[in-house]
């Protein structure tokens, strides 16, 4: 049996300068941080991020990592706003496309289902067919006065999220209220698609691990590599595993706040390897 | 917050999805009381019965799963009525709450971004609250339209207009409406303690009124009791409304 069990230097050792990376999980929820550390530590550059944003994108805005951000909001959930990517907008150092969230789904299922664009209304009357400059209108045409937004399919030259157990192979399954769009993400990747877990399991485990078929949403054709790293979604939540660090997310707040703070935030905990932020945040 | 809950007065069995701290009280007072049929969410991956808006010591009754994925089939069936917040909005309900200033690529202010609004308002009921009623948030031209208004939903089409239904604004001062000359905002009660001046004061566009302009109704002794001993008897609210 093929094991695809690598780590997080190995994923980024497969992603090149100007891709678009998808992000899995939801705000600060379930973020595969410890890849997004990985990248951040890289000498990765230029990068787009496809992301229901939150500390993921942040992160990497700090590190100078994203040349455009492609996210229907950001947020850190019980921070409502991202003070790293608020600071780079306001900057103007990055491009932002903007995005409506139902959107955002389409625009994943159209390259999962690899068709170029899927149709909606959303979008209609707002300032995205103006600022998005990737929407078109199409008139249907089962109704010539019916014209309605065009949402393009967001092909992604990587994918990357973070998933409560997997097989060696790829099998995943989530534990906690919401697979969020990470399936999606993972299938609008033709190829480049990895996940973090928790703890990998034998694939007779699996099963009995999620306690029932339902939450077997990711499949191992659907994934290229698997990194096996407890507490890998930190400081976001990844329930039942754990929640979110709320004291760990307010320090990475204040980090925001001068550039001495952030030097000092990332020496501390983003220019370490994986292995020793891991141990030292279970001391926190 | 009674004039939040009177929002969904006659909605029936769809899901009331207000927003925030206080609109979502508001929406478990009107379940509790004269929108039997509602539906909510528990603010994560679920609709549920009971009416506890933040904890559910006695456990959750779910009656639905609804992850976010769910949610656009609710949202696109249009069987949900939204409470947003803004950071501006304008005489005809263009919203925005992305980001301030002209230049959307370098704005002074950046925001939440346009979340879910440019989809909800065209696709369901929207209303909105406003926490703090000025003339900084009631403006003449939002920087950026991310929840749609009437006269962009006109401009935008059949496909837009279809089902676009934006009803109300409540604030910390009044409730407003659509009705005024080409779906204009309209004054319709001030508040107890609130004159029409305060409004008309705190508005930075000219404001319809309708005539008569009413006031908004006292919360009933039972909607009282059920905001503070099963609703929200932790307080949660106080972060947001003084008593």
């Amino acid at each position: 049996m093929i094991s695809k069990q690598l780590h997080e230097d190995d994923v980024v050792a497969h992603l090149e300068d100007g891709m678009t990376i998808g992000v899995g999980g939801w705000g600060s929820r379930r973020k595969p941080m410890s890849i997004v550390r990985a990248i951040a530590r890289s000498s990765l550059r230029d990068l787009t991020i496809v992301s229901f944003a939150g500390p993921d994108l942040g992160l990497l805005c700090a590190m100078g990592k994203v040349a455009k951000a492609v996210c229907p909001f950001v947020s850190l959930d019980s921070i409502p706003l991202e003070p790293h990517f608020r600071a780079a907008r306001q900057a103007g150092s990055i491009e932002d496309e903007p995005w409506d969230e139902g959107m955002f789904l389409l625009g994943l299922q159209a390259a999962a289902w690899r068709v170029p664009f899927l149709p909606t209304r959303v979008g209609l009357g707002s300032d995205l067919l103006a600022l998005n400059h990737r929407l078109r209108l199409v008139r249907s045409p089962f109704d010539e006065d019916v014209e309605l937004v065009a949402v393009p399919a967001f092909r992604l030259d990587a994918a990357i999220c973070h998933l409560n157990r997997a097989d060696p192979r790829g099998n995943a399954i989530f534990l906690g209220p919401d697979l969020y769009f990470d399936d999606l993400m993972l299938r609008a990747a033709p190829t480049r698609r990895y996940i973090s877990v928790e703890r990998v399991v034998p694939t007779p485990e699996l099963l009995a691990e999620a306690g029932t078929e339902l939450r077997l949403r990711v499949a191992r054709l659907m994934v290229d590599g698997v990194v096996e790293r407890p507490g890998g979604a930190r400081f976001t939540s990844c329930v039942p595993d754990y929640e979110r660090d709320e004291s760990f997310q307010k320090e990475y707040v204040a980090a925001a706040k001068s550039a001495e703070a952030w030097t000092t935030f990332r020496r501390e905990w983003i220019d370490v390897p994986e292995e020793e932020f891991q141990r030292k945040v279970v001391q926190r | 917050m009674v004039a939040l809950a009177e929002c969904f007065r006659g909605d029936g069995e769809i899901v009331a999805n207000p927003i925030g701290t206080i609109p979502m009280i508001a929406g478990r007072v009107a379940r509790a009381t004269f929108e039997p049929d509602l539906m909510v969410t528990d603010g994560e991956a679920a609709l549920v019965a009971g009416d506890e808006a933040f904890a559910w010591p006695g456990g959750k009754v779910v009656e639905y799963y609804n992850p976010y994925r769910s949610m656009f089939d609710v949202v696109w069936s249009g069987r949900r009525h939204v409470v947003m917040g803004a950071t501006q909005i304008d005489p005809f309900g263009n919203q925005n709450f992305a980001a301030i200033g002209a230049d959307y690529q370098a704005p002074k202010t950046q925001l939440i971004g346009f979340r879910g609004a440019p989809g909800n308002t065209v696709n369901h009921a929207t209303s909105y609250w406003i926490a703090a009623h000025s003339p900084r948030v009631f403006v003449e031209r939002v920087d950026v339209v991310t929840g749609v208004g009437w006269d962009r939903a006109a401009a935008a089409g059949p496909a837009a207009t279809e089902f676009f239904d934006l009803r109300r604004v409540v604030t910390n001062l009044a409730v407003l409406d659509f009705g005024g000359p080409e779906h204009r905002m309209r004054l319709v009660s001030v508040h107890p303690g609130v004159t029409v001046a305060d409004v008309v004061t705190a508005t930075g566009f000219e404001l319809a009124t309708a005539d008569p302009i009413g006031e908004t109704r006292l919360p009933t002794a039972e909607e009282l009791r059920l905001i503070r001993d099963v609703i929200d008897p932790d307080g949660m609210r106080r972060a947001e409304l003084p008593d």
